[in-house]
């Protein structure tokens, strides 16, 4: 079968508000897909509803994950099976320090799959070896979780966690927003250290510029709750010469017909 | 209403043998108390500051009172067990309102330094005793009207002016009784001039014990440039009702810091109230309350400033879970002779569950144009989008809200100045967050 995950009509709402409304998409281990669109057409709620937030509702359609029933998964054993968010908007734990935090994270997953927990030896060691891949300072480890770091410390503390999880799907939601062009290039630069065959990146975002740093293989434009184009690299350089009107007004005048 | 009536004529009946048990100043000021009560209740819910708590109800059970001072079995080798790891703390055991010191108190105490019953400080120094019984508690209060007119034993601690006691002492409560059954606790602490002491007073209910109320009223007299330390544990079980009131002076310079923690309780009710009455005073009061099943925790506070440049903090935070209900009052009073006060409150609560509820009412009086103060009261739900978020890398809905719940009490417990007693709190609090009793995992002896 060879694929990693296949979203086929996923439909999902909140309240009574449809907002996706028909997803269709397919990848396989090794590839990098782009999640492009205007704002408000979808993206950040796909990105909610694969990693399974209780606030969206799935109406219709399916999700297959690793040959499991995503959908069926509650948000933990999604992790677990190897589903990882970055999120946009990383969410600040006060009292809970980061070292904590990634311990129940190592150990459950550990757990998960009838493991003991990691000697603390080894934990200092392989958070020391992660850090290292997005260059975040040793002290945030003692601080609570995203709590006072910089927009920039956020991003590049969700890539140590992604670094630190091994996932085999990463969504990267809006990774790009709210960084300087250095904190950029070491958040897309620890991303693609990260890369194996085996593992595929979904890179949500509204502008070209993180692509010139993660290259994707394949790039979609989600508009209205669907996916209406999908193409190679050079359609993400279209659309930053043409903006998205084209692509609105092409599907607003079918619509209409 | 009317359950005072069975202690007056208690009271009346047995007066001789109460005294009998009792000694000194203790006795003497049974009359005031009496007097005191004279066409008073004790206070219902329909009365101001007890909204969610009748003191009435907590006494109107048909309590024994073991005022012939029978010895009630209790395994007390056992409760010596609830020492502190890493700390040698001078501990003593009171069983019900019997003082019973260990070996370890007794030889290591600084000279000068008393920590001994109460009813036997009135015997043998009864003129200490007399100066400081009863200066600080108010007999305006009917439940501590009501304590002083049945107490008959408890602690008495005196440290001398200029000593430092620098490990800690620690008062286990035992509440034992085959019978349902009213206890009656008093403690005297005084402090002289530059004295320091730290005091860990926890309460445990034994196995098998029945349906008891425990009475108690704690008196500090604080000295000029004192230091004093008081972090106090309840872990006891249902059935078990607590009526704490802690009366302290503070005099000028006088660092006071106090923790009520509730990790476990039937009912309780804990009143606390701080007279700063020296300047440049500073009075640390911190509460925790962790309440699941149907506990009820009622903390009420009332810190009054009648000096200048005196500084209090007020920090109390709940969890309650299940059917779990708490409430809060409590108020700053700042008089015309206390300018230049700094005061701050803070309540902070989360309810873990739909049925939980939480009652708040935090108030300030101020009677000065000169100070700065602020009080503030939330009661909201653990945040979705953190265990969310937690959930998302993997960690357990249940392991994330327990989490969640640590790092909103850590706040409280960072307040506890001795460093032992602050991590084995954070310890206890961890493992009743985590579903366990709040004992500690080795001891048998509780309930």
């Amino acid at each position: 079968m060879n694929e990693l995950l296949k979203v086929t009509n996923l439909h999902a709402s909140i309240g009574d508000k449809e907002i996706l409304k028909g997803i269709n998409l397919t990848i396989k281990p090794g590839e990098v897909h782009a999640i492009m669109g205007p704002n408000g057409s979808g993206k950040s709620t796909l990105s909610s509803v694969l990693a399974g937030n209780p606030t969206f509702t799935v109406t219709e359609g399916s999700v297959e994950f690793n040959g499991k029933d995503l959908l069926q998964l509650s948000p933990e054993d999604r992790s677990h099976e190897g589903l990882f968010l970055s999120f946009q908007y990383p969410v600040e734990i006060p009292g809970v320090s980061m070292v904590n935090f990634m311990r129940a994270a190592v150990n459950a997953k550990l757990k998960y799959f009838n493991k003991p927990p990691m000697p603390a030896n080894e934990f200092l060691k392989l958070m020391r070896e992660k850090r290292a891949v997005v260059e975040l300072d040793n002290k945030l480890a003692s601080r609570s979780v995203n709590e006072g770091f910089s927009g920039g410390e956020k991003k590049r503390n969700e890539i140590f966690q992604m670094a630190v999880l091994e996932p085999c799907l990463s969504i990267l939601d809006e990774t790009d927003s709210g960084l300087d062009i250095d904190a950029l290039r070491i958040v897309a630069e620890g991303v693609n250290k990260l890369k194996t065959p085996d593992n595929a990146t979904i890179v949500i975002t509204h502008y070209q510029r993180l692509l010139d740093y993660i290259k994707p293989d394949i790039v979609h434009i989600l508009y209205k709750g669907r996916i209406v184009y999908t193409g190679g690299p050079e359609l993400a350089l279209e659309l930053e010469e043409k903006g998205y009107d084209w692509i609105k007004s092409q599907i607003d005048n079918k619509e209409e017909a | 209403m009317g359950a005072l009536k069975q202690y007056l004529d208690l009271f009346n009946s047995q007066r001789r043998a109460i005294d009998a048990g009792s000694a000194g100043a203790l006795n003497a000021a049974r009359d005031l108390a009496f007097e005191a009560l004279q066409g008073r209740e004790l206070p219902d819910t329909g009365v101001e500051g007890y909204e969610k708590t009748s003191i009435d109800e907590l006494f109107s059970p048909d309590f024994g009172v073991n005022i012939n001072r029978m010895q009630l079995p209790c395994d007390i080798a056992a409760a010596f067990k609830c020492g502190v790891p890493n700390v040698s703390s001078l501990l003593a055991v009171v069983v019900n309102d019997h003082f019973v010191p260990s070996a370890t108190l007794l030889n290591n105490l600084p000279a000068g330094v008393t920590v001994m019953s109460l009813a036997r400080a009135a015997r043998e120094r009864a003129d200490e005793i007399a100066r400081h019984y009863g200066t600080a508690a108010s007999l305006q209060s009917p439940g501590t009207a009501l304590n002083t007119l049945l107490a008959q034993d408890g602690v008495y601690v005196h440290v001398p002016a200029g000593v430092k006691v620098d490990r800690p002492i620690q008062l286990v409560n035992l509440s034992s009784t085959p019978v349902p059954m009213l206890t009656v606790r008093r403690v005297l602490i005084v402090l002289d001039e530059g004295a320091h002491l730290s005091v860990l007073s926890c309460d445990h209910t034994m196995r098998d014990s029945n349906i008891a109320l425990n009475s108690q009223v704690i008196e500090v007299i604080a000295g000029p440039h004192s230091v004093f330390n008081l972090c106090d544990i309840e872990e006891s079980a249902a059935g078990q009702s607590r009526y704490s009131q802690l009366y302290i002076n503070a005099m000028e310079h006088s660092e006071i810091n106090v923790g009520g923690m509730t990790l476990h309780c039937g009912t309780t009710r804990n009143e606390y109230r701080v007279n700063i009455l020296g300047q440049r005073a500073h009075c640390q009061l911190a509460g925790m309350a962790i309440g699941s099943d149907s506990q009820h925790i009622d903390n009420s506070s009332d810190v009054t400033h009648s000096a200048p440049h005196a500084t209090s903090r007020q920090l109390f935070k709940y969890v309650l879970d299940d059917q779990a209900s708490g409430a809060f009052e409590g108020s700053i009073v700042v008089t015309p002779e206390a300018p230049f006060t700094e005061a701050y409150q803070s309540d902070r609560n989360i309810l873990a569950s739909s049925q939980a509820r939480m009652h708040t009412k935090p108030q300030l009086l101020i009677y000065n144009d000169d100070v700065k103060c602020s009080h503030g009261a939330t009661t909201g739900q653990l945040d979705e989008h953190a265990l969310f978020y937690m959930q998302t890398r993997g960690i357990p809905r249940e392991q994330a809200r327990m989490m969640l719940m640590q790092a909103f009490m850590a706040e409280v417990v960072d307040t506890v100045s001795v460093d032992a007693i602050r991590d084995r709190l954070r310890y206890l609090v961890e493992r009743r967050l985590a579903g366990f009793d709040a004992s500690c995992s080795d001891c048998q002896s509780c309930k």
